[in-house]
């Protein structure tokens, strides 16, 4: 189907370079970068490396990297680059969930210093003051963004954070004796899956809460599940369906009253940044991602980070160390009591850290706030035009108003044409844009999730809509060209069976060479 | 009332009145605020958050930021021998070129299709490492050397369904704490000791530890304090004796020299990656990686994301996906293989870049270089009064250095060196009871002969 004139629709074509996996591209004896040699002095001490190892341990076959000239590699992965879309480049609203915003460049000049990145853990703390003040201050912060009494900024990751905020509970139940008896976690279904999955890791048995008809997690089915064997909450709020639970705070005096302990996964957090808090909730623990609300790069997957925060009843148990500031001098603190000991070697993500430090210093809490009206603004705005496009509908009832994203479905248009959301998220490929699905199980039928943050203009929004609009027009004139799709990407549709396959699967090029060619 | 229309940043566009007043008409509202009206009043913030006022130009916020960095003394300002799970080895331009590429920094989770150059060169670096490993499988990289143990030790008991794992006790305390917070209390840890001379496992310990609850072991190799195991071929028999499974963490940039543990008896290989292309950023931008053979029943236990290949012959194209994702808590909740979600992504680019860039002959000259200087270094050391090597055994990068016989601390010598400019060493006096007055030294591809000789003067007259 062809583009409509007043369309804002990009005749777009991805890069496509065909490139070469990069073991195709060794040639004997090329070189890419070279080491410096040792000098003749230590080499004539020393004799032979061999000699100096264990014969038996000496690698007899040099490991068969592929040898590539230094041109070549930039070649190879740069033309990689180019076939990654990348959120720089796209109007990523996409991908709700995970807040693809805006990641300031000015950041990144600062995070390449020297000053940052050839700092060693071990350094005397005299030498780190400038890296324990940015983590300190971002304690202060998050104690404000959240009103909680301590942060730790060791977690990696939001899923991470989950984790330790399970390590916490268990900790805190163990101290009072009851850790065997509290083995229940409970979570929602729209909360992130690792919010099961993280805290069963810890040994919880995990119940999950669904929502009501009104698509609020059931309040009713919380009082009955929790118990003495309750050990806590891990909660979403907003749940990623994007509305916000009014509730909220009945949910965690309802855990509490049972004895168990409640953690705010707050990944979601970017429409409501100063306009309400977890500890007015009554939460004992929260997290944010700083690679999502603030601002830090995705990396194709990380590095990530989060801020993990407790009330002072649970200071005690946070990972160690912590920083503390005496009014002159920044130290490294390992004196929680019943600390957990540690979620990750070393102090915590510092990149990701410093980053999120600039982008709020940046904005300031006025800005944070902004940040907050303006996402909620242009998810609503996004939300008014989706549900008149035909095929699209937002399932239930409940919230007058979406806060952050909103979780759609095309079951209406794959009931009418047999055109689904995998189907749609190919062909918006061929316009430049991603479309993700949404966390699984599918509890919303054929599911799409759109974050659109603060980022983005109206304008782009506007042209992200028309892609809606002309795949869901397509998809009832023109059925086949979407499901065909992608016709404008890096490559086209793939079977996929062989991933999941034993025989044929090939998670490395040596593997794939045994498995289908023999070698 | 909207009290905000001043406010306009650069990163936010749709405060521009214009903007917003069409988006607030086709939304049917007159103020923002009226999207706020699902949460109650009681849980609504009405306090203003005490963060500091906003530095809205560019230049005064990097202005801002870097006077607080300027407080730091980098590595780059002055000598440094420390190791122990991070290295302040070279990284190649090319490797910041490219992990700086719009795309790659701002990529997330792309279809195979739009974001094919992000699933290829990961494939990539799971290729180059298995080829530096010796194995057919390598996970898309997980938080770090903490985490990668950790998994490593729950994939050995589900795979054998036992609870309890050995680990040798000679690994890094920091990453041992980890590693137990991960595994309280599914699976229990008991330590092998080692032998106070070599530094190696006592096999007598090991014999005595093993039953058939143990679901196998974790020693490192190189050991985190510097030594090379030797026994790793009899331990390993002895673990497969019981039906365990023998997992090795090592430092991937010995393997251009050192034997990679597949080949001799491993059944997992992990470790960190920052040694290979990566800064150091105190500590925080390392990741960590599991490898292994290719069975079923070891890649249906990775919870990581496993990036696989395939050909489309007819259009003549590379295809890459999720391999196994049925696996993963993404699909199965807490029905998937322990937890998934961000990590460490894009060291594993810059891994893959740096491997590239070296090749295998690069990989052979660097091990041979890091395994000279440390020889070099630690042999002049323990030439100087009161001064011994710790451990009669080889070494690779790192090794420990007594400095008891000098009747000065490990403190106080440290403190003389920074006074010259030079972070010298890891006090291990804090971490290992027996090793009072002893600490670990690391060399580089960064140092010069110059600069062990700095150190190794340094020391001397610190000692005298």
């Amino acid at each position: 189907m062809e583009i409509k004139k007043d369309s804002r629709l990009r005749n777009f074509h991805q890069a496509k370079w065909d490139e070469e996996i990069i073991f195709e591209l060794s040639v004997p004896g090329e070189r890419g970068i070279l080491v410096p040699e040792v000098e003749p002095e230590i080499q004539n001490e020393l004799g032979e490396v061999a000699d100096l190892l264990p014969k038996h341990l000496v690698r007899k076959n040099k490991p068969a990297l592929p040898e590539v000239s230094q041109m070549r590699v930039l070649k190879h992965f740069l033309r990689l680059s180019q076939e990654t879309l990348g959120a720089d480049l796209n109007i990523d609203i996409g991908q709700g969930t995970c807040t693809l915003k805006y990641n300031p460049k000015v950041n990144e000049t600062i995070v390449r210093s020297h000053k940052a990145s050839k700092l060693h853990p071990d350094q005397a703390e005299s030498t780190v003051q400038g890296a324990l003040q940015i983590i300190h201050e971002m304690d202060g912060y998050f104690r404000e963004i959240s009103g909680m009494d301590a942060f730790s900024f060791q977690p990696s990751s939001g899923s991470h954070a989950i984790l330790v905020m399970a390590s916490i509970m268990q900790k805190y139940h163990e101290v009072r004796g009851e850790a065997d008896q509290r083995d229940e976690l409970i979570t929602t279904i729209f909360s992130h899956p690792s919010d099961a999955a993280a805290a069963a890791v810890k040994g919880y048995k995990i119940i999950t809460v669904f929502p009501d008809k009104d698509g609020f997690p059931d309040i009713e089915e919380l009082k009955r599940v929790v118990s003495n064997r309750t050990a806590g909450l891990f909660i979403t709020n907003p749940e990623d369906i994007g509305m916000f639970n009014p509730r909220i705070d009945e949910f965690t005096k309802i855990v509490h009253e049972a004895g168990g302990i409640c953690g705010y996964d707050q990944a979601n957090a970017n429409g409501i940044l100063g306009i309400t808090r977890a500890r007015e909730a009554g939460f004992d623990m929260c997290f944010f991602n700083l690679h999502k609300t603030f601002a830090t790069p995705h990396g194709c997957g990380g590095p990530a980070g989060a801020a993990l925060g407790v009330t002072n009843e649970l200071k005690p148990y946070l990972p160690e160390p912590t920083v503390a500031f005496d009014g002159k001098k920044y130290r490294l603190d390992w004196g929680n009591e019943y600390s957990i000991g540690k979620s990750r070697v070393f102090y915590g993500a510092f990149p990701v850290i410093l980053r999120a430090y600039a982008w709020i210093r940046s904005l300031g809490a006025e800005g944070l706030e902004e940040v907050a009206r303006i996402a909620v603004l242009n998810n609503n705005y996004m939300l008014a035009n989706i549900i008149e496009i035909d095929g699209a509908t937002s399932p239930y009832p409940g919230g007058k108003r979406r806060i952050e994203q909103v979780r759609y479905s095309w079951d209406k248009l794959y009931q009418e044409t047999g055109v689904g959301t995998h189907d749609i998220s190919l062909r918006m490929c061929d316009f430049g844009f991603h479309l993700w699905s949404s966390h699984h199980p599918f509890i919303v039928p054929e599911p799409f999730t759109i974050e659109p943050t603060e980022s983005y203009s109206k304008a782009e929004l506007d042209e992200f809509l028309d892609g809606l609009r002309h795949i869901a027009e397509e998809a009832h004139l023109d059925p086949e060209t979407v499901k065909s799709a992608p016709h404008r990407s890096v490559v086209h549709k793939m079977e996929e069976s062989c991933m999941d396959d034993p025989k044929r699967w090939a998670i490395t090029w040596r593997a794939y060479l045994k498995k289908h060619k023999g070698r | 009332m909207n009290t905000k229309k001043d406010f306009i940043h650069p990163y936010i566009p749709n405060s521009v009145p214009a903007n917003k007043e069409a988006m607030m008409k086709k939304i049917g509202i007159t103020d923002i605020d009226q999207l706020y009206e699902d949460i109650p009043e009681h849980l609504r913030f009405r306090d203003k958050m005490k963060i500091p006022k906003a530095i809205l130009s560019e230049v005064l916020l990097k202005k801002h930021v870097e006077k607080i960095l300027a407080k730091n003394i980098s590595c780059e300002d002055q000598l440094s021998f420390l190791g122990g799970g991070c290295v302040n080895n070279y990284v190649p331009a090319i490797c910041d070129e490219i992990t700086g590429r719009s795309e790659f920094l701002t990529a997330y989770a792309g279809e195979p299709y739009e974001d094919h150059g992000r699933f290829q060169t990961l494939f990539e670096y799971e290729s180059l490492m298995a080829e530096l490993l010796d194995f057919d499988v390598v996970n898309v990289p997980t938080y770090d050397w903490g985490q990668a143990v950790s998994t490593s030790v729950r994939m050995a008991g589900r795979i054998t369904g036992r609870s309890e794992m050995l680990l040798s006790d000679t690994i890094s305390p920091d990453r041992f704490q980890v590693i137990y917070n991960y595994c309280h209390p599914l699976m229990k840890l008991t330590m092998v000791k080692h032998h106070l001379e070599t530094g190696m496992m006592d096999l007598d310990d090991l014999s005595l530890k093993l039953n058939l609850n143990i679901a196998g072991i974790y020693f490192e190799n190189p050991s985190y304090l510097g030594f090379i195991e030797e026994q790793g071929q009899e331990i390993a028999y002895r673990i497969h004796g019981i039906g365990g499974e023998v997992v090795v963490g090592t430092d991937p940039s010995s393997l251009g020299v050192l034997t990679p543990p597949s080949q001799y008896g491993a059944d997992i290989c992990c470790g960190d990656i920052q040694s290979l292309g990566n800064h150091m950023y105190f500590g925080g931008s390392v990741a960590g990686f599991i490898s292994s053979r290719d069975e079923e029943k070891y890649v249906m236990e990775y919870p990581s994301r496993l990036f696989g290949v395939t050909r489309n012959e007819k259009e003549g194209e590379w295809n890459f996906n999720d391999v196994a994702y049925s696996r993963t808590s993404f699909d199965g909740r807490e029905k998937g293989k322990e937890f998934i979600g961000t990590a460490s992504a894009l060291y594993g680019i810059s891994t893959a870049v740096y491997l590239s860039l070296m090749g295998p002959h690069g990989m052979v000259d660097l091990g041979k270089k890091l395994v000279s200087y440390a020889n070099y270094t630690a042999r002049r050391l323990a030439e100087l009064k009161g001064v011994r090597l710790r451990f009669n055994a080889s070494m690779f990068k790192e090794f420990v250095i007594d400095f008891s016989g000098t009747k000065k601390t490990v403190a106080a010598i440290n403190q003389a060196l920074l006074e010259k400019g030079i972070f010298g060493m890891k006090d291990l006096s804090p971490e290992f009871p027996e090793l009072l007055n002893c600490a670990l030294f690391c060399v580089t591809d960064n140092h010069t002969k110059d600069d062990l000789d700095t150190l190794i003067d340094a020391i001397r007259e610190v000692i005298s």
